[in-house]
C-alpha cells in the first residue's frame, strides 16, 4: 500500500459520509449504524496497519502537488504523534458510533447524524495527517463547519441552534486567524511544509514576524481548544446529542488547539512570548474550568467545565517550554480523551435511562444502574487523579513540572498552588459528580419511571474505555509506553528526554501534593455538599457575568448596531448621490497617478486638422450639447438628436479607417432608435406647472453637477489628447496582423481576432448578449404599466375620432394609409436586406462585416416588416422564433469549439483550407465562418427577442384593458 | 485629428455625465449612450488615429501600415454589448415605471 494508506485513511470517512447520505429514507436505525460502523472500524485498521512502519521511526508521506506556484501542495504526513492522534480518533470515533447506534432515538433522522459524524472524523484526521499547513487550516475549518452541523442536530431547539452559532463564529473566526497566522509562518520560512517549518525553529523565533504569527495562531488554537477567555462556547455547545459531545467536545475537536500547540512546539515554543501568552491562557483556563465545574447543574456542563479545565491543564503544560512538560502534555491529551469519553457516554445512559441530567433530581441510581454506576466510579476517580489509574500519572507528571523553575516569573511561581487547587477542585467535581448521581436515597421525581441498565453493546464502549484507564494506569510501561514514546520523539527529535511512566516514584513533593488535593478536594466536598444540592446553576458571585451574554451582546452591536450606524451614516438608497461618488471617485482616480508620478505638459496643435473633420465635429458637439438640453421635457427630440451624434462617430470610424466600426455603429444606431421610440409611449407626460419653483438647493445640486460633468469632460479631453498623440508602443497588434492570413486564413484582422484569435472572448460576450436579451423578455412578460400609460395614446385616439367621423371610412383605416408609401418599399425591401446579410456574412471574414453586423442586418429587415404592416400583419406572414435562433446560434459556436478537442487541439482552435467547388471554383472555409455563423444566429435572436418583445405590449394592453374593465363591472 | 476627437470625447463626456446625474431615468439612459459613444471613441483612439489606412491585409501593403486591428475589435463587441445593455436599461425602467408610477430614478418623486 505504500503512501496510500494516508490517502485511504483520509477519504475512507469522507466517502462513509457520502454513503450515508443515500442512507437517508432507511426507517431503521441499524443500516446507518452498520455502515458508520464499518467504516469507523476500517479506519482504525488502517492506522493500525500503519503502525509498523511508525514504530520503526519512519515518517509516511503523501504528496500530490496542488497548485505548486503557490507552494500549496496536498501533503498528507503520519509520524508518531500524528498516528497517535489517527489511533485516538478513530478508535474513540468507533466506540461512540456504536454507543450512538442505542443512543439516537428511532425517531431521529440517523442517517443524517452518521453522515456528518464521518465527515467530522475524516475533517479531523485530516488535521492530524496534513503535512502542509495552509491544507491543515482548511481541514481545521472543515472540522468547526461540521461541529456546527453536529451540535445544530436537534435544530428544532433554541439551544442547540444557539449554542451551534456561537460554536461557529467562536472557533470560525479562530481558524480565519489561524490561516493569517499560518500564512504569516510560511513567509518567515519561506514554505508551507510541515517538515520545512519544524525544522525552521531560530528562525521563527527570531523573525520580526514572530509574535504576530504566534497570536494569530494562538488565537487559533486557543479558540479551538476553549480557553479562557474563549472557552464559553463549550459548554453552549452541550446542547448537542451526547454522542456528539463525547467524541467532539472531550476527545477529538477541542484537541485540535493543543494538538496544535504541541504540533508546533518545536517552532515556536521555548520563547517568552509563548511561556506568557498561553501560559495565563492555561493557567487561568485550568483554574476557571475547575471551579465552574464544581458548581454545574447540568451533568453534561460539569463535564464540559472539566474538559475546559483539563485542557487548560495541556495548555499550562505545552506553555512551559521544558520537553518533560511536552511529554505529559501528550500523555494527558490520551488519558484526558479516554476518561472523559466514556465519562460522557456515562451521563449520556444516564440521562437516556431516565430522561434528565439535573443532579438536583438525580440520586441514589446505583441501584438501578450499577454497573454502568461502577464504570463511572472508575472513570471519575481517573479525572481526580486517584493513583492506579491513567489520569494519576500523566497528574503526577504535571505537579513534577509545576514545581520546577521555567521562566522566573510570578506565573511559574504561583504555578504550583494553582495546580494543586484546580486539582482539589477537580476531586471535588469528580466526587460529587458520583456521590449525588449514585448514593442517596431513591430518586423521586425522574421524567422515566425505573431506570434500568441499557443494553449491554451501549454499554460497551464505555466497558472498554474504563478497562483502558486501568491498564494504563496499572501497567503504563507496557500498554501506552511504545506508543507514547514514538509521539514523543516526533514531536521532540533529539530533545526527547528521559522519562520514567512508573506508577511508583517514592515519596516526593509531587505525590505529597496530590495527597493534599485529594484531601482537601474531598473535604471540601463535605463543606460545600448541602450549597450543591440546592444552587443554582453556575459559581457563586460569577454565575452572572456570563460569557455567553457578553458574546450575544457583541454580536448584536457588531452585527447590527454597527451595521445601521454606517448604513445611516454613509449609505444612500438614492441613485444620484451614489452616481455622483462613482463618477467623483472616477475622476480622482485618473487624476491620482498624474499627481502621483507627475506629467509632462505638451501643447496642442491645431495644424493639420481637417476642416471638414472639424465641421463636422461642431455639428456633433452641437447635437450632443442639444441632447443633454432636451432630454428632460423634449424625449423625442432629444432621440433625435442622439441619434444624429451616433452617425457622427459612425462617420468619424470610416474617415479614420475603420470601417468594421462603422458598419456595427450604424446598424447599432437604427435598432437603438427604434428600441427607445418602442419604449417612449411608457413614459410619462409633462406635467406643466410642477418644477417650475427652482429651490435654491436644487439649484445648488444643479450648479455641483455641472461642474462635476465639466471638469469629467476637461480630464478626458487632456487624456484623450495625451494618448491619442503618444507613439503607439509596438504592441499585440503586429502579432495579429502578421498572422490573421497564415493562422486564422483571413484579411480582414477585425474579424479575424473576434472569431478566432479572440474567440473564447466572443463566446462569452454573445452569451451576456443572450442572457440580456432572456432577462428583459422576462422582465416583460410580466409588465404592467403606470395607470395614466393605459389609455390609448392621443394619436391613435385623434385617427380613431377621424374614422368614426366620415361614414365611409372604419376604424383603422387611417392607421392603414399612414406612410403607405414607405412602408410598401419597406415590404419591397425584404429580400434585398436579407441578401445584404448574406453578403455582409460572408464577406466577413476577408472584407469588412461579419456575424454582428450581419445578424444585426438581418434583424433590422425582420423590423422593417414590422414597421410597415404593424405587429398583427407581421406575424401572419412570418413566424420568427428568436429563441431557437438563439440557442442554435449559442450551439454551433460552442460546438465549432468543442469540435477541437476531437481533432486533439484547444478549445476553438480553428482551421481553415481552400475547398476546390464545382464552377466556382477555390473558395477559402475556415472553421471560424462556422463560429461566426453562431454569432451572427445570435444576434438575430437576440436583437429580434428584445424588439418584439416590447412591441407586442401594445397588444398586450388591450388586453390588460379588457381585464380592467372587467374588474371595474364587476366592482 | 486628434484635438478635434478628444474635444469630442470631453464634450460627450460632459453631457454623459450631467445627464445620469439626473433624476429622470429617461436622461439617464440617454446619457449612458452619450458615454458609451465617448468611451468607444477613447478606446479606438488608443490604437493611434490613422486616417487614410487600409484596413485590410493585401499582398502589396506593408503590415506596419495598417490601423491597429486590436482597439478595433474591442469596440465592435463593446457597441453591440452597448446596445444589450441599453434595452436591459431601458426595460428595467419601464418596468420601475410602470410598478411605481413614476420615472424618477429612485422610484418616488420626492427626493430625501
Amino acid at each position: 500500500m505504500g503512501p496510500y494508506i494516508l490517502l485511504i485513511l483520509l477519504v475512507l470517512p469522507f466517502f462513509g459520509s457520502l454513503v450515508s447520505i443515500f442512507l437517508l429514507n432507511t426507517p431503521s436505525r441499524t443500516l446507518p449504524s452498520w455502515a458508520a460502523g464499518s467504516v469507523a472500524f476500517l479506519s482504525l485498521l488502517v492506522v493500525a496497519a500503519a503502525y509498523p512502519a511508525i514504530y520503526d521511526g519512519e515518517v509516511l508521506r503523501f504528496h500530490v502537488e496542488w497548485v505548486p506556484q503557490l507552494g500549496l501542495d496536498f501533503t498528507l504526513r503520519m509520524d508518531g504523534f500524528a498516528w497517535l492522534f489517527s489511533a485516538l480518533i478513530t478508535s474513540i470515533g468507533f466506540l461512540v458510533v456504536v454507543y450512538a447506534r442505542y443512543y439516537m432515538s428511532e425517531d431521529d433522522p440517523v442517517p443524517r447524524f452518521f453522515s456528518f459524524f464521518l465527515a467530522f472524523m475524516g475533517a479531523m484526521l485530516g488535521i492530524v495527517l496534513s503535512g502542509n499547513v495552509i491544507l491543515l487550516s482548511v481541514f481545521w475549518e472543515l472540522t468547526s463547519i461540521f461541529s456546527f452541523l453536529l451540535i445544530s442536530y436537534w435544530h428544532n431547539t433554541a439551544a442547540a441552534r444557539d449554542g451551534a452559532r456561537m460554536a461557529l463564529t467562536v472557533t470560525g473566526i479562530g481558524g480565519f486567524c489561524l490561516l493569517i497566522g499560518l500564512l504569516l509562518l510560511g513567509n518567515i520560512v519561506g514554505s508551507y511544509d510541515l517538515d520545512k517549518i519544524l525544522e525552521s525553529g531560530d528562525i521563527i523565533r527570531g523573525h520580526s514576524l514572530y509574535l504576530p504569527a504566534l497570536i494569530f495562531i494562538l488565537l487559533g488554537a486557543l479558540t479551538k481548544s476553549a480557553q479562557f477567555p474563549f472557552h464559553f462556547w463549550l459548554p453552549n455547545a452541550m446542547a448537542a446529542p451526547t454522542p456528539v459531545s463525547a467524541f467532539l467536545h472531550s476527545a477529538t475537536m477541542v484537541k485540535a488547539g493543543v494538538f496544535l500547540l504541541a504540533r508546533l512546539w518545536p517552532a515556536l515554543a521555548g520563547t517568552y512570548e509563548w511561556f506568557w501568552i498561553v501560559g495565563a491562557a492555561g493557567i487561568i483556563t485550568l483554574l476557571l474550568g475547575a471551579y465552574f465545574a464544581m458548581f454545574q447543574q447540568d451533568l453534561k456542563g460539569l463535564l464540559a467545565y472539566s474538559t475546559i479545565s483539563h485542557l487548560g491543564l495541556i495548555t499550562t503544560l505545552l506553555s512551559l517550554g521544558s520537553p518533560l512538560a511536552t511529554v505529559a502534555a501528550i500523555f494527558h491529551m490520551v488519558n484526558h480523551a479516554t476518561f472523559k469519553a466514556s465519562l460522557f457516554m456515562a451521563a449520556g445512559i444516564i440521562d437516556h435511562e431516565t430522561g434528565t441530567r439535573d443532579m438536583r433530581r438525580l440520586s441514589g441510581l446505583f441501584r438501578f444502574l450499577p454497573i454502568t454506576g461502577t464504570l463511572a466510579m472508575v472513570a471519575s476517580a481517573a479525572m481526580a487523579g486517584v493513583p492506579l489509574l491513567n489520569g494519576f500519572l500523566s497528574k503526577e507528571m504535571f505537579f513534577a513540572e509545576a514545581v520546577e523553575t521555567h521562566a522566573d516569573s510570578i506565573l511559574d511561581r504561583i504555578l504550583p498552588y494553582v495546580a494543586t487547587l484546580a486539582s482539589a477542585f477537580s476531586v471535588t467535581y469528580s466526587l460529587r459528580f458520583i456521590h449525588t448521581v449514585f448514593f442517596g436515597p431513591a430518586p423521586s421525581d425522574l421524567p422515566k419511571e425505573k431506570p434500568h441498565e441499557p443494553p449491554h453493546w451501549m454499554r460497551f464502549p464505555v466497558e472498554f474505555l474504563v478497562v483502558s484507564c486501568l491498564i494504563v494506569g496499572i501497567v503504563p510501561a507496557i500498554s501506552i509506553g511504545p506508543f507514547l514514546h514514538t509521539a514523543v520523539v516526533s514531536v521532540l527529535g533529539a530533545d526527547t528526554p528521559e522519562y520514567s511512566l512508573a506508577v511508583w516514584h517514592g515519596f516526593n513533593l509531587p505525590l505529597m501534593m496530590s495527597i493534599t488535593a485529594l484531601l482537601g478536594g474531598a473535604a471540601l466536598y463535605f463543606v460545600l455538599k448541602d450549597y450543591f444540592a440546592t444552587c443554582e446553576d453556575g459559581p457563586p458571585i460569577l454565575r452572572r457575568l456570563k460569557g455567553q451574554r457578553i458574546f450575544e451582546r457583541i454580536l448584536v452591536e457588531v452585527s447590527w448596531r454597527w451595521a445601521r450606524l454606517a448604513e445611516q451614516r454613509v449609505g444612500t438608497r438614492n441613485l444620484q448621490p451614489q452616481l455622483r461618488w462613482v463618477v467623483a471617485t472616477g475622476f480622482l482616480a485618473g487624476l491620482l497617478p498624474l499627481y502621483l508620478s507627475g506629467f509632462e505638459t505638451r501643447p496642442f496643435v491645431f495644424s493639420g486638422v481637417d476642416p471638414r473633420f472639424a465641421a463636422i465635429w461642431l455639428l456633433g458637439i452641437a447635437l450632443a450639447v442639444g441632447t443633454a438640453y432636451l432630454a428632460k421635457y423634449h424625449r423625442l427630440a432629444a432621440l433625435v438628436t442622439l441619434g444624429g451624434v451616433g452617425l457622427i462617430v459612425c462617420v468619424s470610424f470610416v474617415w479614420l479607417s475603420a470601417p468594421d466600426l462603422a458598419i456595427t455603429q450604424l446598424l447599432v444606431e437604427i435598432v437603438t432608435t427604434v428600441l427607445i421610440l418602442l419604449g417612449l409611449r411608457w413614459l410619462p407626460k409633462r406635467m406643466h406647472g410642477v418644477d417650475e419653483a427652482i429651490t435654491l438647493r436644487a439649484r445648488f445640486r444643479r450648479f455641483r453637477d455641472l461642474a462635476l460633468a465639466i471638469v469629467c469632460g476637461i480630464g478626458m479631453t487632456f487624456i484623450s489628447y495625451a494618448v491619442m498623440t503618444m507613439p503607439v508602443p509596438d504592441a499585440i497588434a503586429n502579432y495579429f496582423l502578421e498572422n490573421a492570413y497564415s493562422e486564422g486564413g483571413g484579411r480582414n484582422v477585425v474579424n479575424v481576432i473576434l472569431v478566432d484569435f479572440r474567440g473564447f472572448d466572443t463566446l462569452g460576450e454573445i452569451t451576456v448578449l443572450g442572457v440580456v436579451a432572456l432577462t428583459v423578455y422576462a422582465l416583460l412578460r410580466r409588465f404592467r404599466p403606470a395607470p395614466d400609460s393605459m389609455d390609448m395614446p392621443e394619436q391613435q385616439q385623434i385617427q380613431n375620432r377621424f374614422d368614426e367621423e366620415r361614414p365611409e371610412r372604419s376604424a383603422g383605416d387611417t392607421v392603414r394609409d399612414y406612410l403607405l408609401v414607405p412602408s410598401v418599399i419597406m415590404q419591397w425591401m425584404f429580400p434585398v436586406v436579407i441578401t445584404f446579410a448574406v453578403y455582409i456574412f460572408l464577406r466577413g471574414h476577408d472584407m469588412p462585416g461579419g456575424g454582428f453586423s450581419a445578424g444585426l442586418t438581418l434583424s433590422i429587415a425582420f423590423l422593417l416588416q414590422y414597421l410597415a404592416g404593424g405587429t398583427r400583419w407581421a406575424e401572419d406572414r412570418i413566424r420568427i422564433l428568436p429563441l431557437r435562433w438563439m440557442g442554435a446560434g449559442l450551439l454551433t459556436a460552442a460546438a465549432t469549439g468543442i469540435g477541437a478537442w476531437f481533432l486533439g487541439y484547444p478549445f476553438l482552435t480553428s482551421h481553415f483550407q481552400y475547398i476546390e467547388l464545382p464552377l466556382i471554383g477555390k473558395v477559402p472555409a475556415a472553421t471560424a465562418l462556422l463560429f461566426d455563423l453562431g454569432v451572427f444566429s445570435l444576434v438575430v435572436g437576440s436583437t429580434v427577442l428584445i424588439l418584439v418583445a416590447l412591441a407586442h405590449q401594445s397588444i398586450r394592453i388591450n388586453r390588460l384593458r379588457a381585464i380592467d374593465a372587467e374588474k371595474g363591472r364587476e366592482a | 485629428m486628434e484635438i478635434i476627437l478628444s474635444i469630442a470625447i470631453g464634450v460627450m463626456t460632459s453631457c454623459g455625465v450631467w445627464l445620469i446625474l439626473r433624476p429622470r431615468t429617461y436622461q439617464v439612459i440617454i446619457g449612458l449612450s452619450l458615454l458609451s459613444y465617448a468611451v468607444n471613441l477613447f478606446i479606438f483612439g488608443v490604437g493611434g488615429v490613422k486616417t487614410n489606412v487600409p484596413p485590410i491585409l493585401s499582398d502589396d501593403v506593408a503590415i506596419s501600415t495598417l490601423a491597429d486591428p486590436v482597439p478595433q475589435a474591442l469596440v465592435l463587441t463593446a457597441i453591440v454589448i452597448g446596445f444589450a445593455t441599453t434595452a436591459l436599461f431601458l426595460v428595467v425602467l419601464l418596468a420601475s415605471r410602470g410598478l411605481t408610477g413614476t420615472d424618477h430614478v429612485d422610484g418616488r418623486s420626492d427626493p430625501k
